[in-house]
């Protein structure tokens, strides 16, 4: 029971970030049916900021103000820089491929990411880099049996509460409602007079945003980082997007968090070694029986 | 003869010629570091064409096809150093396992669409490779893999040793394959495929198959992997996990979609791209991975159909009687 208890939140927790990342996939293509392949890039990097904000500024920040301060400045500096390089990329990289349909896209979204990845490569170096430990305070609570960190519950309540944000403003503001409309319908949304570009504006600025959060959160769970994680990072939340049922926002975020704990689960009673098996094994059965995500929605064949 | 015939019918005559003409004399010409780069081209071309079965002609996507050419150098490793089965019989061995295995996994998910597909082949690719590290019944060696692979040996006195020698070895396969897709294009089989990945319900309701025609394509295009695997596994004798990531398999993509869906030379030229890139801009050292992202990208915005798109040949606009009577077109 105890084992069962801390590997849910376990669970919970690298589901959160798997979620945060999901987010930026499925905003993307629930707009524009793009798989972006960069978004792993974007956690990546944001990652990386996060930890130069964290070696070189947040020092004299924790010094003054506690190093709670310290951390959530790393993480607006993360997100906010990587919001300009999400804009940036879509400029460059795929506004000008938009109109030969969707596979040259993706072949230009797989540039985008080699460039990424090389670009953090070469700026942070090839090496793992470690997340300076003194500035990450441990606390650890006992409830009962059952061990949480401080930093857990931060990551879960730091999650949770970018996730009902996002929620709302998707679901409950007239701005969320164009870009649900244009995720729909692209042609007819511009008909009612919704602004496509705002909605892409709205898309490659939060989705990398959320993306370099969860990039420092990790960096702060596990304590180091490296440059190549975007792709594993990126292809468990592609997952848990899909596990969702794409294009669909609340799925991506349960996707994600049922991912993190499947895999937390599995890793535990199964075997560590297999654990990613098994959770790509769970999603092809859940694919076999509902062909577009748990919670997708039927969509019609037009003939 | 039609295949070859066919082949000019699209193209110049002189490209496939001069073409043919270059990759026999190129080796006479350069050194055994060179020799072994354009070895790589002609893997990366075999690979190229196995997955534009599957994504050119059919449209399906397909990002775990690394899975299938493990398989296939996992056989051939496997079954060379435990049983001393000669690699080219293992040749045939290593397809058939590979298409095998194709068509056990796919045969449940061939009825997804588009994305839903594309994931489960990932996740697919990834099982394979995560289950080649964790070394199920103490078969693959864990993430060391197999060593010891032997060299092709076509008789007693005709061992398949040298770099120039694999070169051929790869080479003929390339050719040989490039006549049967060929053929394939331009039978009943490549124009089912074609309808299916114009439009999947009009090619149902015309009577063709559709399921059958996709999971014929897997399994086509899993057993050229396949053969591609045996011979890279021959020619690096050891095959490990890390040469068969999902990395590889996005890269398979792009050789597909930069060279031109479903277009053979096209395929051929990004296999050239992807292969000979990196070689090229050595001097740029570090940055040439950068320039080559920047590459993809720019030529996606000039090129979105590829460097070589298949053009829409004789077949696909003309009335269906006269293609009808001219069957071998």
């Amino acid at each position: 029971m105890q084992l069962l208890l801390e590997q849910l939140i376990n669970g919970l927790t690298i589901g959160s970030f798997y979620a945060l990342i999901a987010l930026g996939y499925s905003m993307v293509y629930g707009v524009l049916k793009l798989i972006n392949f960069a978004h792993g890039d974007f956690f990546t990097m944001g990652s990386y900021i996060g930890y130069t904000v964290l070696v070189f500024g947040a020092a004299a920040l924790t010094v003054q103000f506690g190093p709670w301060i310290g951390m959530l400045s790393a993480i607006c500096v993360a997100a906010l820089s990587l919001t300009i390089v999400g804009l940036l990329v879509e400029r460059v990289a795929y506004r000008p491929v938009y109109p030969a349909g969707r596979l040259p896209a993706v072949v230009s979204a797989l540039g985008a990411s080699i460039f990424l990845q090389n670009t953090i490569m070469l700026i942070w170096g090839p090496r793992y880099q470690a997340y300076p430990a003194e500035l990450i305070p441990v606390v650890r609570f006992q409830f009962g049996q059952i061990n949480i960190t401080l930093l857990q519950i931060i990551i879960l309540a730091l999650s949770f509460f970018l996730m009902s944000a996002l929620y709302y403003i998707i679901q409950r503001t007239t701005f969320g409602a164009a870009v649900r409309a244009t995720a729909h319908d692209r042609n007819t949304a511009s008909l009612m007079g919704i602004n496509f570009n705002r909605v892409i504006l709205f898309i490659f600025t939060l989705g990398p945003a959320l993306g370099a959060t969860a990039g420092v959160m990790v960096g702060m769970y596990y304590r180091q980082i490296s440059f190549t994680m975007g792709w594993n990072f990126g292809l468990k939340a592609f997952t848990a997007t899909i596990l969702g049922g794409i294009g669909n926002l609340p799925g991506a975020m349960f996707g994600g968090l049922i991912l993190g704990v499947l895999e937390m689960l599995g890793a535990a009673y199964i075997s560590a070694a297999w654990k990613d098996v098994f959770v790509f094994l769970i999603l092809i059965l859940v694919l076999i029986f509902r062909p577009t995500g748990l919670f997708g929605e039927k969509i019609a064949e037009k003939v | 003869m039609s295949a070859l015939r066919n082949i000019f019918k699209n193209t110049p005559w002189f490209v496939p010629a001069a073409f043919t003409a270059l990759i026999i004399v190129y080796p006479f010409l350069v050194s055994n570091y060179f020799i072994d780069i354009a070895f790589f081209f002609g893997i990366y071309a075999l690979l190229g064409l196995s997955l534009n079965i599957v994504l050119g002609e059919v449209g399906l996507f397909d990002l775990g096809h690394a899975g299938f050419y493990a398989i296939g150098a996992y056989v051939t490793a496997i079954l060379n150093t435990r049983y001393q089965i000669p690699i080219l019989a293992l040749l045939p061995i290593s397809a058939f396992a590979a298409a095998l295995f194709a068509y056990i996994v796919c045969s449940p998910i061939i009825h997804l669409k588009g994305d839903y597909l594309c994931i489960v082949t990932i996740g697919m690719g990834e099982i394979v490779r995560l289950a080649l590290i964790n070394n199920p019944f103490d078969l693959t060696g864990g993430p060391n893999g197999v060593f010891g692979v032997d060299f092709p040996k076509l008789s007693p006195g005709m061992v398949i040793d040298s770099p120039i020698k694999y070169y051929f070895l790869i080479w003929a396969v390339v050719g040989l394959s490039v006549l049967g897709l060929v053929s394939l294009q331009h039978s009943r089989i490549g124009r089912a495929w074609n309808c299916i990945r114009e439009d999947a319900i009009a090619a149902g309701t015309t009577g063709i198959n559709v399921r059958h025609y996709k999971l014929l394509a897997f399994v086509i295009g899993a057993g050229l992997a396949g053969v591609a695997g045996n011979i890279y596994a021959s020619k690096l004798m050891c095959v490990s996990p890390e040469s068969f990531t999902f990395w590889e398999s996005c890269l398979m993509f792009c050789i597909v979609l930069i060279g031109g869906m479903g277009s053979i030379p096209g395929v051929i030229i990004g296999a050239g791209f992807i292969s000979l890139f990196p070689e090229i801009f050595r001097p740029f050292a570090m940055y040439r991975m950068l320039v080559f992202g920047s590459v993809m990208i720019v030529m996606m915005m000039f090129r979105p159909g590829g460097f070589w798109p298949r053009k829409r040949g004789g077949v696909s606009f003309r009335p269906l009687m006269e293609d009808s009577v001219d069957g071998a077109v």
